[in-house]
């Protein structure tokens, strides 16, 4: 009885994920059947586009800044243990474009927009909004999930891109200012060494790190329980989940992408 | 008309609706009256889809609830929650006219906010109201701005989910009074649920009286004192004996 009660735990925790799993699954395919079928609300996917983009370009940029900054100085130092301190500009391009940038990128959308977007339909749930939107012949998939997993997509990628720019800034900043290296052969070296493919991989990472961490957002809180409580594990839930994704699907198409 | 054929609902082990029956004729007004968690919310959000019966049918002038189109089915309704859920990252006006901004009612924005406006004031707002936001309102407001939505489209079907909860009598009477006026003005068929008695003498052609998930009695509201019914009995007095127990 000892040995059984612990299993039976785990079991119905494993039963539990699957169905969520299932779950979210069929919620991603009805908000992308919503996407190609009107109606479509523009001024929604507009407003969405300004929050995700616009109003988190503050905290990409300083992500990213201080991570190039720190990437430089831990490529420096790590190289110049066997002699090969020049490659930190390649290093830092690369690392920011293919890793660092969409990462980050991702988990601070995932940080900032999913807990945001979990607890506003959240809240919208408990304060019965939700079923005032269905009353109004307003189905609240294509009203707020769909501009908003629709804005991810397209936007995110655009942040990951000047997260990868910004980044590789400020290691620039940090091995001209501080290691010594010339401007104009660090702009050079980290020109020549990148290649489309790189960016390419980085866009494509955005693009599935802005859906994935949207999607989470409005699953969770349109599944939201009762009260200030259910809002509270909604909103946890929606990052926690949306974090783990990223994470694992960086891994997915960092091996479709480079693995040989 | 609506009517309500032998409706079961379920929520887990919990029984709520255990075969509800009841008619509501066209243009008149009827309100469900009972204790909390009797079921009468789930009723009316059977009604409009917001959940779905395990059984039984629920028609509204001979289409069924369930089946057809949704969109075109709501569009003849209008509806007052029980904490206004209002939008809350829209301005007053853009609540009100939400249904004519969108969809098959879609006018120009200026029109929109035009009848706004018109609703606003007939629920005894100004004009100056339409650019404020929800949380800028009182209590009082937020339920007559909810009332001005359920209107603004004229619907034939009005639902008013506990009107006066958590308003001062005052107010309570006030928005009594305005919901009689505007379901007489309109000719609308309203369904209101309550378990406020100064709210029912104020609002009900008719009452329906749920308990234990069926309609104990239903009637006239002017037979409502003398029904002889003991569940209506101990409910409209408000007494702790009785066959309604006191600890749900």
């Amino acid at each position: 009885m000892g040995l059984i009660h612990p299993l039976a735990v785990i079991g119905r925790r494993a039963l539990a994920l699957l169905a969520m799993l299932g779950d979210v699954t069929l919620f991603f395919v009805g908000a992308v059947t919503h996407m190609v079928r009107p109606p479509f609300y523009g001024r929604e996917f507009l407003l969405a586009l300004f929050h995700i983009g616009w109003l988190s370009l503050p905290v990409v940029g300083m992500t990213a800044i201080f991570t190039g900054g720190a990437l430089a100085l831990q490529i420096y130092d790590g190289s110049s243990r066997f002699s090969a301190e020049a490659v930190v500009p390649q290093i830092v391009a690369i690392g920011m474009v293919r890793e660092l940038g969409p990462v980050l990128v991702g988990l601070m959308v995932a940080a900032r927009v999913t807990s945001s977007i979990a607890a506003e339909i959240a809240t919208m749930r408990v304060t019965e909004q939700i079923d005032a939107l269905t009353t109004l012949s307003t189905h609240p998939m294509k009203y707020l999930t769909v501009p908003r997993v629709l804005a991810a997509l397209i936007v995110v990628p655009v942040l990951v891109g000047i997260g990868d720019v910004i980044g590789i800034y400020g290691g620039f900043l940090v091995a001209t200012g501080q290691l010594g290296f010339n401007p104009a052969s660090y702009i050079r070296n980290t020109a020549d060494f990148l290649e489309a493919s790189d960016i390419i991989s980085s866009l494509i990472k955005g693009s599935a790190f802005g859906g994935i961490a949207a999607l989470m957002g409005c699953y969770f809180g349109m599944n939201s329980g009762r009260g200030a409580q259910g809002v509270g594990q909604a909103t946890k839930g929606s990052v926690q989940a949306a974090a783990v994704l990223i994470l694992a699907a960086n891994f997915l198409l960092t091996s479709l992408f480079f693995a040989t | 008309m609506i009517s309500f054929q032998d409706v079961h609902k379920s929520f887990g082990p919990k029984a709520v609706l255990r075969g509800v029956n009841l008619d509501i004729a066209q243009g008149t007004s009827m309100v469900i009256i009972g204790g909390s968690g009797t079921g009468k919310s789930v009723a009316l959000k059977c009604v409009l889809g917001l959940i779905t019966p395990d059984a039984g049918t629920i028609m509204v002038d001979g289409q069924n609830a369930t089946q057809g189109d949704h969109d075109a089915f709501l569009a003849r309704f209008g509806m007052l929650f029980q904490g206004g859920a209002l939008f809350d990252s829209l301005p007053v006006w853009q609540n009100v006219a939400f249904r004519l901004l969108r969809g098959s009612l879609k006018r120009p924005r200026s029109e929109a906010r035009e009848i706004a406006i018109e609703k606003l004031r007939r629920v005894g707002l100004t004009p100056d109201v339409a650019d404020l936001f929800p949380s800028e309102l009182s209590g009082g407001m937020q339920k007559r701005v909810g009332l001005a939505r359920a209107i603004a489209a004229e619907p034939g079907i009005i639902f008013f989910d506990e009107p006066t909860t958590g308003l001062d009598p005052i107010m309570s009477g006030v928005i009594n009074d305005l919901i009689r006026e505007i379901v007489v003005e309109m000719g609308a068929t309203a369904m209101t649920i309550t378990h406020d008695m100064t709210s029912v003498r104020a609002i009900a052609d008719n009452v329906a009286m749920l308990h234990d998930g069926v309609i104990q009695w239903t009637g006239p509201v002017g037979e409502m004192d003398n029904s002889g019914d003991p569940y209506l009995t101990q409910f409209i007095s408000g007494s702790a004996e009785g066959p309604i127990e006191a600890v749900r």
